[in-house]
Order: C-alpha cells, then structure tokens, then sequence
C-alpha cells in the first residue's frame, strides 16, 4: 500500500512539473493557461489519493480540498481566459489586423 | 518522519515546478501571464501544503490547505475581473 501510494505521488509530482514545464515553453497566454491548469489539476488530484492512501483517516478533509481544487480550478482559468480576451490579447498566429475576435468587445472600446 | 526514495524524487519534482513556475512569474511579459502563473503556483502550493501534513503528521496542515486553496481562487477571480476592466 506504501509502494502504491509513493507512485500516486509520484505521478502527481511528474505532471506538476510538467505543467510547469509547460508554463515556460508555450508560446501564447492561452497555451499556457491549457498547459498550466488541466495537468497541474491531475498532478493535484494525484498527489491528494496518494496521501489519502498514506492517511485513510484524513479522507474527509481530502475529499474537501479535492472538491474545491476540481471546481474552482476551471472557473478562474475561464475567468482570466475572458479577461485576457476581452482585454485585447490576440491568440498565436492570429494577425492583428484581421478581423475581430468572437469576443472582441474589448477591441477599439 | 521518514521519506522514502520515491517520495524524495516526488519533492525534487515538485520543487522544480515551483522555480518553473516562479520564473514564469517573473518574467511574464504580460499582466495575463503573470496571473496564469500565479494560479498555477497557488495550485501547487496547495498540493504541496498537503504534502507537509504528510511529512509532519499532523492534520491542522489540511485545513490551512483548504483555506488557501479558497483565499487563492478569490484572489485569481478578482485579478482577472481586474485585467478585464482595463480596457486599452
């Protein structure tokens, strides 16, 4: 039960860091936000059955701080997502004089 | 307290993506890509808060997990209401 709890720990670690990773090569805002929101969200959920696995008397407050990371997570990377949209950030590649965004209240405004 | 070799490479990992993210901080080249970062670490921070209650027994860390983790989703949606007011 050690071994296997060590190894979600370690699978939690690896994507934290690969995330991160991700953080520094992605080349655009939203690149990075993907990058460095879902794998990290994995990382921490692996990381929290791991240590539930170390604690089994602990699962109630996991079960909490899993819940807040897997609810809140998404609606603040959508929140700056807009923000960034709407404050005028154009994606890679995209010319900045071509059309406007789907968004694009924020453009001229 | 004892950590095993797999748990030691586990922390060596997540310290890496703490600098990673850190230097993503700081040398952001704009506001949106400081507050992704900063998401990011909040999120890692939490993961890592947990972690310590495992390395020090003790189940007071969980809550100041929980706390974080809902003080830190606050601090990101209010950022980026922020950002999005500024219209240039």
């Amino acid at each position: 039960m050690t071994l296997v709890a060590d190894l979600f720990l370690l699978l939690g670690a690896a994507f934290s860091c690969l995330g991160a990773l991700g953080l520094i090569r992605m080349p655009d805002v939203y690149n990075r936000l993907q990058a460095g929101t879902k794998s990290v969200t994995l990382g921490a959920m692996a990381i929290l059955i791991g240590i539930g696995l170390h604690h089994p008397q602990w699962w109630s407050n996991l079960l909490m701080i899993g819940v807040l990371v897997l609810f809140t997570n998404p609606v603040g990377s959508a929140s700056i997502a807009r923000a960034a949209l709407i404050s005028g950030i154009r994606p890679w590649h995209v010319p900045s004089e071509g059309p406007p965004l789907p968004a694009g209240e924020g453009e001229g405004k | 307290m004892s950590v095993s070799l797999l748990q030691l490479i586990a922390l060596c990992l997540l310290a890496v993506g703490l600098v990673l993210g850190t230097i993503r901080f700081i040398l952001g080249p704009t506001t949106p890509d400081r507050i992704v970062a900063a998401d990011t670490l909040s999120i890692l921070i939490t993961a890592g808060l947990v972690w310590l209650a495992h390395l020090l027994d003790s189940s007071i860390y969980l809550s100041i997990a929980l706390v974080f983790g809902a003080l830190s989703f606050v601090g990101t949606v209010a950022l980026a209401r922020a950002i999005e007011g500024n219209r240039s």
